[in-house]
C-alpha cells in the first residue's frame, strides 16, 4: 500500500458492509437519520459536521462535507467559520489543560 | 468572497471563439470516450435497461418547449445553450406560426415554455406569446431578470407578462452576491435583485395574485444541488430579511455536461469526478421521471428535439420523418424512442433534474 490514504477511499465507504454487514446496516441508518433535517436543518448540523471533521482531521470528512455544504447552500464565510469553531475548541481544550499544569507547578512548588 | 474562476476569461460564446466545443459531435465524443476512466463508466442506456425503462418512450405530450432563438445578454459560465450577445440565431415570425400550427392541432400541448438566450429579445417575442394565450394554453418564461433593466424597452415586461399571466422563471443561483457573479458575470445580481423587486411590485411571487414567479437553483460549480425544499426554505428566509423578495418555488437544476458547462468541468479537471458523482447517484426513480417523456423540445429553426439538451446536442427525434415543425406528426412523436446519452445522467442523479426542478 502506497499511501495510508487515498481519496477514492472515500467512495467506497459502504463496502466496509463486507466484513460486517449486520453492524454498518446500522451505522449507516444511524448515519443518515442523524443528519436528516431535525430541531436543527440538515444544512446547520452539514456545518457542525464539517467543524468535526476538521478536528479529528478526517481528509475523508473534510472532501465530504465540503461538498455536502455546497449542495445545500452553505457559503464560504460560514464554512470557514466552522473551521474556526473547530480550530477554537481545539485551542481552549489544549489550553483549559494549563490550569492543570498550574495546578501541578503550583503544589510542587514552595 | 472572491475566487479564481478556471474559465474566468469566457467572456464570449464558445462558438465566436472558436472552441472546438461549439460542435455537438466534439461534446459527445468528449464524454463518452475522452479518458480510459470515462471509457470504463456505464453507459446510461445499460443503466436505463436495469430499469426496464430502455428504449424511452415518451408519455403524454404535455409541454411544448420553444427556444426563440440563442441571443442574450448575458454570457453565463454554465450555459447548455452557448447563448450570448455574440449569437444571431433567432426564431423566425414563420416558425412561431408553425409553433401555433402544432399546438392548434395537437391539445395535449397544455404548457408552452418559451426559452433562450433570453427570449424576450425576440423581435416577435410579445406577439408570439398573445397568440399562445389566445389558444389557452399556459405560458412560462425563462426570464434571466437582468433582460428587464438591460434597455427602456424592456423595462414594461412586468407588467406585460402580469397582463398575459405568463409564468415567470427565472435563474439565480444563489442568494448572494459573490457566487451569482461568478456564474453569471459581474453585476448580475444586483440587476437580478433590482429585477425581482420590479416583479414582486406587480404582483409576481405574492400568494394572493396567482402570478407565478419560481426561482431556479444551479449549482455554482460541480457539485450537485441540494435537497430542493431545504434550499427553498433557505432561499426564502434570505431573499426576505436581506431585499424583501418574496417568490413561489425553488426548482432546483443539476448543470448537464453540456456546452460552456463542459467546457468548465474539463478546465477546471472536475470532469472524470463529475461524471462519476453524476452516475452513482443514477436514480431509477428519477429516470422514470425525466423531463424528456411528457415534453417536446423546439429548436429556433423549427427543428424537433426530444429535449433542450439533445437539442443542444444536436440530436432531433428518432422519427422516421417529421423532425421539423412543418412535418409535425403526432403519432410518430408518441411512437418514438428517445434518445439518450451520457449527458442524460444529468437529469436521474439523486432527486432528479428538469426544467420544472427535482422530479422526485
Amino acid at each position: 500500500m502506497a499511501n495510508y490514504y487515498d481519496s477514492g477511499d472515500l467512495k467506497k465507504f459502504g463496502q466496509i458492509a463486507e466484513f460486517g454487514e449486520d453492524a454498518a446496516k446500522k451505522f449507516f441508518d444511524y448515519y443518515g437519520e442523524t443528519l436528516k433535517d431535525g430541531a436543527l436543518t440538515a444544512r446547520e448540523k452539514s456545518l457542525i459536521a464539517l467543524g468535526v471533521a476538521h478536528a479529528i482531521q478526517c481528509p475523508y470528512c473534510i472532501d465530504a462535507f465540503a461538498s455536502d455544504n455546497l449542495e445545500k447552500g452553505s457559503t464560504p464565510e460560514q464554512m470557514m467559520e466552522a473551521v474556526h469553531v473547530a480550530a477554537a475548541i481545539r485551542g481552549g481544550a489544549a489550553l483549559v489543560h494549563g490550569v492543570q499544569m498550574m495546578n501541578k507547578v503550583k503544589k510542587l512548588s514552595m | 468572497m472572491a475566487f479564481q474562476s478556471a474559465s474566468s476569461k469566457a467572456t464570449k460564446s464558445l462558438l465566436s471563439r472558436g472552441n472546438r466545443l461549439s460542435e455537438a459531435t466534439e461534446q459527445i465524443s468528449h464524454l463518452a470516450g475522452s479518458s480510459e476512466t470515462l471509457r470504463q463508466m456505464p453507459r446510461f442506456s445499460a443503466k436505463l435497461r436495469e430499469s426496464n425503462l430502455f428504449p424511452l418512450a415518451p408519455t403524454e405530450l404535455q409541454i411544448f418547449q420553444v427556444n426563440v432563438g440563442k441571443m442574450c445578454n448575458q454570457v453565463c459560465k454554465h450555459c447548455h445553450v452557448d447563448a450570448g450577445p455574440d449569437r444571431r440565431e433567432i426564431m423566425t415570425k414563420e416558425t412561431m406560426s408553425l409553433c401555433l400550427d402544432v399546438l392548434r392541432a395537437t391539445p395535449s400541448f397544455t404548457t408552452v415554455d418559451l426559452t433562450g438566450g433570453a427570449p424576450e429579445m425576440n423581435p416577435n417575442f410579445r406577439w408570439f406569446v398573445e397568440e399562445i394565450r389566445n389558444l389557452g394554453r399556459e405560458v412560462i418564461v425563462r426570464c434571466n431578470l437582468t433582460i428587464i433593466l438591460a434597455n427602456k424597452s424592456y423595462n414594461d415586461l412586468p407588467q406585460f407578462f402580469a397582463k398575459h399571466r405568463v409564468q415567470v422563471v427565472s435563474s439565480l443561483p444563489f442568494y448572494e452576491k459573490s457566487a451569482t457573479d461568478r456564474q453569471r458575470g459581474d453585476g448580475v445580481f444586483e440587476k437580478s435583485i433590482q429585477a425581482l423587486k420590479m416583479l414582486n411590485e406587480v404582483g409576481f411571487g405574492k400568494p394572493e395574485t396567482g402570478l407565478i414567479l419560481n426561482l431556479v437553483y444551479n449549482p455554482v460549480g460541480a457539485f450537485l444541488p441540494g435537497d430542493q425544499v431545504g434550499l427553498e426554505r433557505e432561499y426564502k428566509r434570505e431573499l426576505k430579511a436581506s431585499f424583501g423578495i418574496e417568490f413561489n418555488s425553488l426548482f432546483t437544476i443539476t448543470n448537464l455536461p453540456v456546452s460552456r458547462y463542459l467546457e468548465y468541468l474539463i478546465e477546471s479537471d472536475n470532469l472524470e469526478d463529475y461524471m462519476e458523482r453524476l452516475v452513482s447517484a443514477y436514480n431509477p426513480v428519477a429516470a422514470s421521471n425525466v423531463m424528456c417523456r411528457n415534453t417536446i423540445s423546439v429548436g429556433w429553426d423549427g427543428s424537433l428535439y426530444d429535449c433542450d439538451f439533445n437539442q443542444m446536442l444536436d440530436l432531433k427525434v428518432a422519427t422516421p420523418n417529421g423532425k421539423h415543425l412543418k412535418d409535425w406528426d403526432l403519432n410518430a412523436m408518441k411512437s418514438r424512442s428517445i434518445i439518450v446519452d451520457q449527458h442524460c445522467f444529468g437529469c436521474t442523479a439523486g432527486a432528479g433534474s428538469s426544467c420544472g426542478g427535482a422530479t422526485t
